[in-house]
């Protein structure tokens, strides 16, 4: 392989990109060695294996996806503002559409409630820290390292450009040919075995170690959501994992899954692709419907309305989520029956859904309501989101699809529901949240512009595109011809764009802005807030979250010891010593390791890709035979960080 | 944090893991040699293949999937354990039976490409067919 195949090259837009990308990493390692930051970055970071740390570097890494895919966004916006243009090619369309589903949907809206659910659950739940610490740090290192490698395709061997579905036989090396299209199978593939343990490693967190009195019935509906996520993912991810590992098997070792030759069955892959994908829209839901639920419930001064019928509809959302995985391909042809059957089950997942909305409307009726920047993204949520739940319902019609199927209205819903859903209750639950993060609130003026900008913007990008759809304009076209008519709904959706690009600047300067002027927390509970994580004595939690572990009475306890005035303070005789689990840096080298191994294979460079195995599997053996009991905080430190006089 | 049940799994051999291994092993091996080493029929090799498929699964459970293990003895935990084992007989039957029901019903029968080539031609796919649908 010749340099110039190993790099991109051709495009002044990727030229600017490798100039910039050697200039940030020259930047940093400059900053870095010149401020002695390297031994810090190591052993507070790298190695960490505390559950806020590791929740801290899933939001930031999120935070830069998100910048990513929206710029991905905003290139094919730019692309359709007007007919004709000629400011992409049809290749590099292809590729920036492939790319922005991609990261948004797996390394920017899992990783954004992941980071979310790694701060919060531990801390609802009154425990120190997850079951297990370390498969938390190895979750998220293979993330991070999935992420980076689908990240360098698209300066280095060219990104893959067969749609964030990858549908065969597009996606086979007869049609996509070159390293490209394997970046997405092992990018997917290694950041697939972070979520499939951290769906693991929840559910235990949430079964096992909950505070004493805390039932079932009395978790935080925030807490519910998670576990009901986890199952989802446990169940979903394997369909993932086994439908890319036969895919890697067609295109690097010639076997016939999802060819068209040797009686392969292209369309299987979008079977398994969608009974994966279906439960997936559910996993990046339903931990935002529960971040919603907190908000509105503490800003109404409110216990949640229905509390048992939101537990039961999720359950009732996750058992349907594994039924309506056909409603992605009606058009696929399977018959009458078939298509009906998923039809009815779609409408019906429509159910639960509403019966949510009813409650969050409900937990607000003749509550005190606090309008907040959390609670305007929820409240901005619970229009927007009914919007694509309609449509969705339009959709679920399968006679209906037909005209619909591969349109601008399909991508509208599922913005409409994916924005306003997803990516408001990750704005929402990180500004909720931030105080316990970083000790400070972001500054709530700006934070008010950042939501009415990303609103009123994303309504004047996606309204457009129902008409578009209905116009007949379909998805996944470089350009459109004068003729269609679609020029001026075009431009009016880019602007939108553009709009919900200058929020996303503001929101950052607001952190910025935040940083250096927000008043500092002097107290745990920020927002007057009814669960468990508002309760520790510091803004911040220490490393071992709890001093003491809180016994819970009954749901929203820690609002009623405030009512009642009963809010426990913390005495020396109180403390004992706490176990608490060691740091580790192997599984950053495990990552690394993942890296080698990916990229082997994605050049199908197989003396690479075994280097790469072999380093995992050493660091899983090396972990076997380690025997790390932890440490124990001795109850002088404990009484120091807790600043209790004697 | 390393909680009580796993500091106690680490004391002696593991032994049920290794059998458990060595089986799986075996079994695997073993299926791979009745499809590529042996004349039966496909639909005998098939027969053969699925049955060593649930026997493993089965092992599986057994030796390292704790299905009979009941460790704290709580209510709680049988019923999360039988709730986990009934839904993951619901999403593996869905995704086995949904799957060869929606790849063999109606017009995406031709992708089994075991038809004569000319049937094939006939009924080729939604997509076309909604655009003569279309046309008229």
């Amino acid at each position: 392989m010749k340099w110039d195949e190993f790099f991109v090259t051709g495009d002044p837009l990727i030229y600017g990109a490798d100039v910039s990308i050697v200039l940030t990493m020259a930047g940093i390692l400059f900053y870095m060695t010149r401020y002695k930051k390297w031994k810090w970055l190591w052993t507070e970071w790298l190695t960490t294996v505390d559950h806020k740390k590791l929740g801290i570097m899933y939001i930031v890494s999120a935070v830069l996806m998100l910048f990513r895919g929206g710029v991905d966004a905003l290139l094919m916006r730019t692309q359709l503002a007007v007919p004709e243009a000629k400011f992409l090619d049809s290749q590099h369309y292809n590729e920036i559409f492939t790319t922005h589903g991609t990261i948004m949907i797996i390394f920017m809206a899992m990783p954004f409630l992941i980071g979310i659910i790694n701060v919060v659950v531990p801390l609802q739940i009154g425990a120190r820290d997850v079951a297990y610490p370390y498969l938390n740090a190895v979750s998220f290192w293979t993330f991070f390292i999935g992420a980076m490698l689908f990240n360098i395709s698209f300066v280095i061997g060219g990104s893959p450009s067969a749609g964030w579905t990858s549908y065969m036989p597009l996606a086979s090396n007869e049609l996509s040919p070159g390293p490209g299209q394997n970046y997405y199978l092992w990018g997917l593939q290694i950041a697939g075995i972070g979520t499939l343990l951290t769906g693991i490693n929840f559910l235990v967190t949430i079964l096992k170690m909950r505070a004493p009195g805390m039932t079932l019935f009395r978790m935080p509906m925030f807490t519910w959501s998670s576990l009901v996520t986890m199952v989802i993912i446990i169940f979903a991810f394997p369909i993932l994992t086994v439908a890319l590992a036969l895919m890697s098997f067609d295109r690097l070792f010639g076997s016939h899954f999802f060819t068209l030759q040797g009686e392969g069955m292209d369309m299987l892959w979008a079977n398994l692709f969608w009974l994966w994908g279906h439960p997936e829209v559910y996993i990046v839901i339903l931990p935002a419907f529960g971040i919603f639920s907190e908000i509105i419930s503490t800003f109404s001064k409110k216990t949640l309305f229905g509390y048992k019928a939101m537990i039961w509809s999720m359950l009732l959302i996750a058992g349907y989520s594994f039924l309506v995985w056909v409603h992605h391909f009606f058009t696929m042809g399977s018959g009458a029956a078939v298509n009906s059957v998923f039809s009815i089950t779609t409408m019906a997942i429509g159910i639960p859904t509403g019966v949510k909305i009813f409650n969050w409307l409900f937990t607000m009726y003749r509550g005190k309501i606090q309008f907040t920047t959390p609670m305007l993204w929820s409240l901005g949520f619970i229009v927007n989101f009914v919007v694509g739940g309609v449509t969705g319902v339009m959709l679920a019609m399968a006679a209906a699809d037909y005209q619909y199927h591969n349109t601008y209205f399909l991508v509208s819903h599922f913005h409409y529901v994916l924005i306003a859903g997803t990516v408001f209750g990750c704005f929402a639950g990180l500004i909720y949240w931030y105080p316990k993060m970083f000790g400070y609130k972001l500054n709530e003026r700006i934070g008010k512009w950042v939501f009415w900008l990303f609103t009123i913007g994303f309504n004047v990008c996606f309204m457009p595109q129902y008409f578009l759809g209905l116009d007949g304009m379909p998805r996944r076209v470089y350009t459109y011809s004068e003729e269609s008519g679609w020029g001026p709904l075009n431009m009016l959706s880019t602007i939108g764009g553009f709009m919900m690009g200058i929020a996303f600047l503001v929101l950052v300067y607001n952190m910025y802005y935040s940083f250096r002027f927000a008043k500092r927390e002097t107290t745990g509970d920020a927002w007057g807030g009814r669960t468990l994580e508002w309760s520790t004595p510091a803004a911040m939690p220490p490393f071992y979250n709890f001093a003491k572990i809180p016994e819970v009475t009954g749901l929203d306890h820690f609002w009623r010891q405030k009512q009642e005035g009963k809010v426990e303070k913390l005495t020396a005789k109180d403390i004992k010593k706490i176990h608490m689990p060691n740091n580790s840096g192997v599984p950053f080298i495990m990552g690394s390791f993942f890296f080698v191994l990916g990229f082997g294979f994605v050049f199908d460079w197989m003396w690479m890709a075994i280097i790469g195995l072999i380093g995992v599997i050493g660091t899983l053996i090396y972990r076997s035979f380690e025997y790390d009991d932890g440490y124990y905080v001795s109850v002088e430190e404990v009484i120091e960080t807790e600043k209790i006089s004697k | 944090m390393a909680n009580k049940t796993e500091v106690n799994g680490h004391g002696g051999f593991p032994w049920k893991h290794l059998v458990g291994f060595v089986l799986s092993i075996v079994l695997t091996l073993f299926a791979l040699w009745v499809a590529l080493g042996t004349d039966l029929s496909l639909t005998w090799i098939l027969i053969i293949i699925f049955g060593f498929a649930f026997l493993q699964a089965a092992l599986q459970l057994l030796m390292f999937m704790h299905v009979t293990e009941n460790s704290t003895n709580t209510k709680l935990t049988g019923r999360v354990q039988v709730g986990n084992i009934l839904f993951a007989a619901f999403v593996a039957i869905v995704i086995v039976i949904g799957s060869v029901w929606v790849m063999t019903a109606g017009h995406a029968k031709h992708d089994k490409h075991d038809k004569p080539k000319t049937e094939n031609r006939e009924n080729h796919g939604g997509e076309h067919d909604s655009e003569e649908h279309g046309s008229h």
